[in-house]
């Protein structure tokens, strides 16, 4: 097993690669060069040739790619351009903001979506089933920052008033709950169902059957038997879902005024800040690729043959 | 017409050394409401054991589950009860019936590959079968070692830190086996314990059976298709046909003087051990058909045929006898063309023989034509059965004058109306489907008819028909290359046979010579474990290679 986790670690390697190599093509693409970008239209002609040495812009753009992968591999992520700050500093904290509620989140939604799909399968065509059914598909089907207005609505100063509705530096633990909170119901509907499927699956195997006819408890049945049999497909939808959480949900940010990397990719688009565009994307990249090899790895574990067989 | 017991009462519980007692069970089928089962009644006895034989489809499963308490989505139980020992099942409560199971009634499964669970250990999956809440989890172990012991597995730790897929087939349903026995069970109900095994692992797996109900003073129900297994086995035979019991006795006298006519068919259907009075194929001096020497085949590095010689002359069928795992498969492959990573040399009707089937010319790949062990999964289920005798016959004959003709005589050929031309497979039975596949592969009236493992899947029944119709193909002059892990069948149907060991051929000749006088002890060994019974009803067809006075002539 260790040999195939090293493949697919080589393999999402090779990902970010090409992923980077796409950023930087495409910063290459945009019209004006980062000189015209960092002193904007009225620069002199003087000024901008200077910025230009300064910056390598004379140089081969293979030359000037492999001094930015360069730099990049060594943790240095080049200076912002709209507020001269290095990126990675610039970033440390927005990124840790979001890595806190992507965490969170998958930490509410993921427990509570996979029983409640793993009930939904035992409880086949009857009304947890249904209800279930119906409220993941009107989950799924509404945007999610409406979501979020309705919890805002309900939950907020405005209704109930039980938690603030803003994102505020010197708040306190209880403004996480609403943006947790939508984005969790965002993400649960296609961990529900793909539980759902994959354990009605596995209940109507002849495993399972056995299991029922050799007198073990329903509870025993469900957790032991089914569930280790149903991770796999479940981990991969679990992951994407997760992944979307890294890929900025600006919606999101911008309704709770959220402090997070949707937020900063957005103003970075706006000021055109390339270093910082490229840092954002290599980073969401990044950990899109980390949850589905995890998720790999997982599917990996949960079977024997492979677990056994590559020890 | 049946020998079913007197009910004694419906409220009255069974006697002592009655285990099982089932009184006028129906279950049907919603929303259809068709019966699945229509009062059966059957008893059981302490240490004995019922053969339950039907074909598929004739409720012998549902009435085997329902024996658990156990039924299928969308069956319902309408009418009838049935008592294990003390307890009628129907009034039990979710709980009681959870305990009922393991304790009191177990159940071997068809195919332990698909029943036990993949991602546990055996170990997990032998103790959560003992049930016993006070013992603690030395006596639990101690437990699962002594069954394990009792049915020939290991019963070291490491063994039981295994998965399921790291042991063979027979180890697998031994495990099953086991995982019914741990429990000490009054009634166990085996539903085709031995299908998909082959001869050597099956007669170890009913003997362990055997050996293990009377040892513990269990009751079985043993659901099978196959006669032979059942005559071997069972004190009681009970016969089912479309959901009805139509015959229910001792065993000796079911065999010997069946009394509903679907009985003598099933009896009749058996593929008999012929150990002698073979007529000797003739000397055939002409070029052989098909020419094998020296083929050596594998996958990768993995070598699964060495030094194979072997020759099929026109019009003469020769099987191809060997165990799952003996390369059968991939010999019969490697003729057709669908393997090619073989050497050696082959050659058909003089020509060599290309090892890809893309490189062969389309009048070689006409005259040999393949039909495919699973009916289930060889034909297209969007395709009606006219387009799929048609379509590898425009392909290699080229395009009918008269394609109505063409799939109609096919059709004719393996004994179908040609009005099925018109029906998709779901509208068959497996051994209509069966024909079919046939009909396809004669369709371009080829000269060699490779047929692998082509009647496993099918009843006993179903099987004897099929090989009738081989047989009048033979007749007409196709010659067969007949692969099959069936050694009975063998001897009735093939002029001479090769057995297969190993990936080496370790036996061939005249099929007479090899079963009445086999040389290596692997073939002696498969003689010995095939289960074997006399056809010794009134009215039973001569058994040719029996002698008169073996026979019980009553009535």
């Amino acid at each position: 097993m260790t040999r195939l986790i090293v493949v697919r670690l080589f393999f999402g390697a090779l990902t970010l690669w090409a992923v980077s190599l796409v950023v930087f093509a495409a910063t290459q693409a945009l019209p004006g060069d980062a000189a015209q970008l960092i002193l904007g239209r009225d620069a002199t002609p003087e000024r901008l040739e200077a910025l230009r040495d300064q910056l390598d812009l004379h140089k081969p753009v293979a030359v000037q790619y492999a001094q930015w992968l360069q730099g990049i591999v060594q943790g240095d992520l080049g200076t912002s351009f709209s507020n001269r700050q290095p990126v990675s500093e610039y970033l440390a904290s927005p990124v840790q903001n979001s890595m806190t509620l992507m965490g969170l989140s998958a930490l509410v939604a993921t427990p509570i979506a996979l029983f409640v799909g793993a009930f939904s399968a035992l409880r086949r065509d009857r009304g947890f089933d249904h209800s279930a059914s119906m409220g993941t598909l009107v989950l799924a089907s509404v945007p999610e920052f409406v979501v979020g207005i309705l919890l805002i609505l309900l939950l907020g100063p405005g209704g109930l008033d039980l938690f603030p509705s803003v994102y505020a530096r010197e708040g306190g633990p209880e403004q996480w709950v609403l943006p947790v909170l939508t984005l969790s119901l965002a993400v649960a509907p296609p961990i529900v169902r793909m539980m759902r499927a994959t354990m009605i699956e596995v209940l109507e195997s002849e495993y399972v059957q056995q299991a029922r006819l050799k007198g073990v408890s329903e509870r025993v049945v469900l957790w032991r038997h089914a569930a280790p049999n149903a991770i796999g497909p479940v981990a991969q939808v679990v992951a994407l879902q997760l992944a979307w959480l890294a890929g900025g949900v600006v919606a999101i940010e911008f309704l709770f005024n959220f402090p997070g990397v949707g937020k900063v990719l957005m103003d970075a688009i706006e000021d055109r800040d390339v270093p910082l565009i490229q840092a954002v994307v290599l980073l969401i990249a990044g950990i899109y690729i980390l949850v589905n090899l995890i998720a790999d790895v997982v599917g990996l574990a949960a079977n024997p043959k492979v677990r056994v067989a590559n020890r | 017409m049946t020998e079913r017991p007197e009910p004694t009462g419906a409220d009255e519980p069974t006697g002592e050394e009655t285990v099982l007692r089932v009184d006028g069970l129906t279950v049907i089928g919603r929303p259809s409401d068709v019966e699945i089962i229509s009062g059966v009644s059957v008893t059981v006895n302490r240490g004995e054991i019922l053969g339950l034989v039907g074909e598929s489809g004739s409720g012998k499963t549902t009435l085997g589950l329902s024996l658990l308490r156990h039924l299928k989505r969308a069956t319902e139980i309408t009418d009838g009860r049935v008592w294990v020992g003390e307890r009628e099942l129907a009034s039990l409560n979710e709980r009681q019936v959870r305990e009922l199971r393991g304790r009191a009634v177990a159940y071997i499964p068809q195919s332990p590959a698909s029943a036990l669970n993949p991602a546990l250990r055996l170990g997990t999956q032998l103790t959560e079968a003992v049930h016993d809440t006070d013992a603690t989890p030395g006596q639990v172990t101690e437990r699962v070692s002594e069954v394990l012991r009792e049915v020939a597995l290991p019963d070291d730790p490491a063994f039981l830190r295994r998965y399921p897929h790291q042991l063979s087939g027979g180890q697998q349903q031994r495990v099953a086996i086991a995982m019914a026995f741990v429990g000490r069970p009054d009634l166990i109900v085996l539903d085709e314990p031995t299908t998909g095994l082959d001869v050597t692992t099956q007669a170890h797996v009913l003997g362990t059976i055997r050996s293990m109900t009377r040892e513990y003073g269990t009751a079985g129900v043993y659901i099978s298709h196959d006669m032979a297994v059942v005559a071997d086995l069972a004190d009681d035979i009970a016969v089912m046909y479309r959901g009805e019991l139509v015959e229910h006795g001792r065993a000796d006298e079911v065999l010997s003087n069946p009394r509903h006519e679907y009985t003598r068919r099933l009896l009749m259907a058996v593929p008999l051990l012929r150990t002698s009075g073979h007529e000797d194929p003739p000397e055939r001096d002409e070029e052989p058909l098909l020419r094998i020497s020296g083929l050596s085949a594998g996958y990768g590095r993995t070598r699964v045929l060495e030094g194979i010689d072997l020759s099929v002359s026109p019009g003469e069928c020769v099987a191809l006898l060997g165990e799952s795992g003996s390369g059968k498969t991939t010999l019969s492959r490697s003729v057709v063309g669908l393997h090619h990573q073989f050497s050696g040399e082959m050659s058909f009707d003089g020509q060599a023989l290309a090892t890809n089937s893309y490189r062969r010319t389309a009048e070689q790949r006409r005259r040999i034509q393949y039909v495919f062990q699973n009916p289930y999964e060889a034909l297209n289920p969007r395709k009606r059965v006219r387009d799929q005798i048609l379509g590898p016959y425009r392909h290699l004959a080229g395009r009918p004058a008269n394609a109505d003709s063409v799939v109609a005589q096919a059709l004719e050929r393996a004994a179908l109306p040609a009005s099925y031309g018109e029906r998709f497979p779901e509208q068959l039975s497996g051994g209509e489907r069966q024909r079919v596949c046939i009909a396809r592969a004669v369709a371009t009236r080829p000269d060699l008819l490779v047929c692998d493992e082509i009647t496993s899947a099918l009843d006993v029944s179903v099987q004897a028909e099929i090989v009738k119709l081989l047989r009048s193909l033979q007749d007409d002059g196709m010659a067969l290359l007949f692969v099959t892990h069936n050694i009975a069948l063998v001897s009735n149907i093939a002029d001479r046979v090769a057995i297969l060991n190993g990936g080496e051929i370790v036996e061939y000749g005249p099929v007479g010579q090899v079963m009445s006088t086999p040389e290596h002890e692997y073939t002696r060994a498969l003689i010995a474990d095939t289960p074997d019974f006399e056809l010794s009803f009134p009215g039973a067809p001569e058994r040719p290679g029996m002698e008169s006075e073996d026979r019980v002539t009553d009535g």
